[in-house]
């Protein structure tokens, strides 16, 4: 398990921001990585933007849009993980869709150039991992990735001492245990149906599902997906090891632009707080 | 390692959420597509609603006019809805009820997939949604009006590039809110597995067809089948039965927009890579950090950045040639039939007719060359009379 990683979950109740890279700058999101410490968080999550979530909702879509129009790359992406290793030892993991990973630079396998017949491996994976491993990452999420197709992956994240992060989601039912059984770092429990977004009510039993895991193995759990407000974000940990907002950061993003730091600083310190409650009573 | 590969192709990358209603989707239709049950209701629902067996047409004026290879049309143009894509919407949607679903969702690019899963769910009685990219719906209105006759919710997708491919992510998204009532009835062969494999088993009865028609005909195979190709459902459907048969060439005639050297291309075979995309493995057009590229073609069918993972793996093995069609060969392929035969292709099907007339007249006089006329082109008179400088409104 990546050590910082492991780190994380060791204060008590963890919070995780979610930023997508480049929105509304990456300067902007360095910053925020910065502020987020300050306030409190234990990890971050930092989204490569993707021409098309399939797995997010309009607030966070329309952030990786931004973010692309913007000029965001992964490269730059790279660079800027760089500069924050040099100050900041706090745990940093990607969120991203499997073919910025898969794709990455890997001009071999044009299909048209190749013609017929040759077999067109050459993925991007392995020089993916390496890179963010050099800069000073410490995990993967790839949501469109599960556990039947995760070996690809992870074989290679292994390889390269970072943790392919699992996801688990109320549909997931009997697969819980073998996701379990080979998860990670930590595991993300999606609470609700459906995509990222803010929910007024989460009614799924978040807690029944933390509960399998635990009983395959000692690995700890956040939830995300429809965490907003301080009180679901107790809500959620109280019942896991940590709770993970994305959409409300990103709103506080697209609202404030480049004057988002305090407000994020801010909203992530009250969050801190909520879910700090629930450890010392 | 998961199932449904083609070779490195295909896969299931899909969020978690999902993973559970396409493993139980795997298991109704193994169980389902060897019921003799389940077969009789479907070949009833094909010949006496939809119209099958389709006509495979002795097309003589062209095969005169060419003076090549001796051409004939499958006509799938004359199913019920215009075009092939009932073939597969009525096994989907019949396989959906026997597993208890009320409700089915799709996506379309042309409308015409939107269309049929609406006509489906309305002599199934079950509810339906469709998610079509919003600058489609303006392509196509007539399209969207033909769906909301037949009781269906169309939904203008504007994300992304407000075409197919974000009609298939907005679905997709759709899916993971309502899984335990709703099937996703995806209109082509891609997506996660058991999709690719669905779609083509029941797009299949067109290479059937004309396996027997021809050989009823002329007593033997043709020597080339063509059709176009987006997902690839209506090509995958004409070559399948003939993969088999080494001897037969299966020409997929994908869309290159204003060039395969410009842009504006949906050519995925002439200019993609391997990614992973729309839960498949397979070729995507794309940029060098995978960020899939805003793909164009006049027609809104094959206005796709993807092509279904078995073409992916036929095109690997040489099993399966591809070419790519322009706008404007594909609009004079499109004029060309309707004078020459009679017959308005749809502009998707007419990127098949459009590498005929190149392919024809290289060809001896006793060979046999198939197209698959998908669809008809009613649908895209106003946007050919647009392309044509003639403002004219439907």
């Amino acid at each position: 398990m990546n050590k910082r990683i492991a780190e994380a979950f060791v204060h008590g109740k963890a919070f995780i921001p979610f930023l997508t890279c480049g929105d509304p700058s990456l300067e902007t999101t360095e910053q925020l990585v910065y502020a987020c410490e300050e306030a409190g968080a234990d990890l971050v999550e930092l989204g490569i933007p993707f021409s098309d979530p399939t797995a997010e909702g309009p607030v966070i879509q329309a952030a990786n849009m931004r973010a692309l129009a913007g000029g965001t790359t992964t490269d730059r992406i790279f660079e800027m993980v760089e500069r924050i290793r040099k100050r900041t030892e706090i745990p940093l993991v990607f969120m991203t869709y499997a073919n910025v990973v898969f794709s990455y630079h890997a001009g071999g396998c044009r299909a048209g150039r190749a013609g017929a017949g040759v077999e067109k491996t050459v993925s991007g994976t392995e020089q993916f991992i390496k890179k963010a491993a050099g800069a000073g990452i410490d995990g993967l999420i790839l949501p469109d990735v599960p556990f039947e197709e995760k070996e690809e992956f992870a074989s290679v994240c292994r390889q390269y001492g970072l943790d392919l992060i699992s996801l688990i989601a109320p549909t997931s039912e009997g697969r819980i245990t073998e996701i379990a059984r080979e998860a990670e770092g930590f595991v993300y429990c999606v609470s609700s149906l459906g995509v990222t977004g803010m929910r007024t009510e989460i009614t799924t039993d978040v807690g029944a599902m933390v509960k399998l895991v635990k009983q395959e193995k000692n690995i700890p759990c956040a939830v995300g997906f429809g965490v907003s407000t301080p009180e679901q974000a107790r809500a959620m940990a109280a019942c896991s090891d940590g709770a993970i907002v994305g959409s409300a950061i990103v709103k506080l993003c697209e609202r404030y632009g480049r004057g988002c730091v305090p407000e994020v600083k801010a909203y992530v310190k009250r969050m801190k707080e909520a879910v700090e409650i629930l450890c010392f009573p | 390692m998961s199932n449904g590969r083609f070779g490195i192709h295909g896969g299931q990358y899909i969020p978690e959420t999902l993973m559970n209603a396409v493993l139980e989707l795997e298991e109704a239709y193994n169980h389902y597509k060897n019921d003799p049950e389940f077969n009789r209701e479907l070949t009833e629902l094909l010949n006496e609603y939809a119209g099958r067996p389709s006509r495979l047409y002795d097309a003589r004026r062209m095969t005169e006019d060419l003076g090549g290879a001796k051409i004939y049309l499958k006509r799938e143009d004359l199913n019920h809805t215009g075009a092939h894509k009932i073939n597969n919407v009525l096994g989907q949607v019949l396989l959906a009820k026997k597993m208890g679903k009320t409700r089915v969702i799709a996506e379309t690019g042309a409308g015409q997939h939107g269309v049929a899963t609406a006509t489906a769910a309305a002599l199934m009685d079950m509810e339906c949604e469709v998610f079509m990219g919003k600058e489609d719906t303006e392509r196509q209105a007539l399209n969207v009006y033909r769906m909301r006759l037949l009781g269906a919710k169309v939904h203008a997708v504007e994300s992304g590039t407000a075409t197919l491919k974000d009609a298939v992510s907005e679905t997709m998204r759709k899916w993971t809110s309502r899984i335990a009532d709703t099937h996703y009835v995806l209109g082509s062969c891609m997506g996660p597995h058991p999709f690719p494999t669905i779609v083509r088993d029941f797009q299949a009865v067109i290479s059937k067809e004309i396996k027997e028609q021809l050989l009823e005909k002329e007593g033997r195979l043709p020597d080339a089948v063509l059709a176009c190709v987006g997902g690839g459902s209506n090509a995958i459907g004409s070559f399948y039965h003939f993969i088999g048969d080494e001897q037969v060439r299966l020409i997929g005639c994908e869309a290159a927009g204003r060039g395969v050297d410009t842009a504006e291309t949906a050519a995925t075979i002439a200019t993609g890579r391997l990614g992973i995309f729309h839960g498949m493995k397979s070729y995507f057009c794309q940029d060098e950090y995978g960020q899939i590229a805003p793909v164009y073609s006049i027609s809104a069918g094959l206005d796709y950045p993807g092509v279904g993972p078995e073409h992916a793996y036929l095109y690997d093995t040489g099993r399966a040639e591809y070419v790519a069609i322009t706008d404007e060969e594909a609009v004079e392929a499109f004029e060309y039939l309707s004078r020459t035969e009679g017959i308005i292709p749809a502009i998707e099907s007419a990127h098949a007719v459009a590498y005929a007339r190149k392919l024809a007249p290289s060809m001896r006089k006793d060979q046999i060359l198939v197209i698959t006329v998908s669809g008809r082109g009613d649908k895209d008179c106003a946007a050919i009379a647009r392309y044509r400088g003639e403002d004219i409104h439907e």
